[in-house]
């Protein structure tokens, strides 16, 4: 499935479209520490947190992930917006708490 | 790629913003170079730790790279106040970030572990009072 696919039914909403909507997601991952998200996501991983600022993007982008989903509607600042536009790094939104959001995605993953 | 390539960066004090530049340019360069993904991940976040360790803790620094045909090196050298027990500072779980870099999801005690965890090579010289210098290296396969 790719990132795009999430976008189908209205519960993600797209906050910067980044260059990865047509990148393939391997596993939904959930943490908010950033060293233990940078230690153990995997590779192209749908990474659902509520840690919406910069580094959360330098982790994202260095540790590979597929997209960022924040959740719990957790938003991006405006500092954070910025280097994901610059980096081009896929970062969503849902209302939905962290396992809720992850777990559509490993559903939508192995439907 | 008969010749060594080098990078060098200065990692500024106390900005967060910034925190992670060096280690994106690396990336993309590593890229362009034609390495593989997989190692470019181990480069990137092993030196992503160190950098940011630089920020919190060392009051900035800087980091040389060199990538020959067997290796990709990385030296992070800063002038902070050294690391008083090494053993102590690896370990999973300890960490000495104040509370306003945990707010920023730091300090989870996992930097010098994941740098371990993601090189081939780690080597730590830090002298209290003086600074550290933490070399890495990743090895390239041979094919």
């Amino acid at each position: 499935m790719i990132v795009l696919e999430l976008l189908q039914d209205g519960i993600f909403k797209v906050l910067n479209e980044g260059e990865n909507l047509d990148r393939e997601i391997t596993v939904p991952y959930c943490c908010d520490l950033l060293s233990i998200a940078m230690g153990k996501m995997p590779s192209g991983a749908a990474w659902v947190t509520v840690m919406g600022n910069v580094n959360t993007l330098a982790v994202a982008a260095l540790a590979d992930a597929a997209c960022v989903i924040l959740a719990d509607g957790i938003s991006l600042d405006e500092q954070a917006l910025n280097k994901a536009k610059e980096q081009g790094i896929t970062v969503l939104s849902s209302d939905l708490p962290i396992f809720d959001a992850a777990l559509i995605i490993h559903q939508k993953l192995h439907a | 790629m008969n010749d060594k390539i080098t990078m060098h960066y200065q990692v500024p004090a106390d900005d967060f913003t910034r925190a992670g530049e060096a280690s994106s340019s690396v990336k993309s360069k590593l890229k362009m170079m034609g390495v593989k993904p997989e190692i470019i991940r181990k480069v990137a976040i092993a030196m992503y730790e160190g950098e940011i360790n630089m920020v919190i803790h060392a009051s900035g620094g800087t980091i040389d790279v060199t990538v020959s045909q067997e290796e990709i090196t990385i030296v992070l050298k800063d002038q902070g106040p050294g690391i008083e027990d090494i053993d102590q500072a690896m370990r999973a779980g300890f960490s000495t970030a104040p509370d306003n870099i945990r707010a920023l999801g730091f300090g989870a005690g996992m930097g010098l572990p994941n740098m371990k965890k993601y090189t081939d090579e780690l080597i730590i010289d830090s002298e209290i009072g003086k600074g550290t210098t933490v070399t890495m290296k990743v090895k390239l396969p041979t094919d």
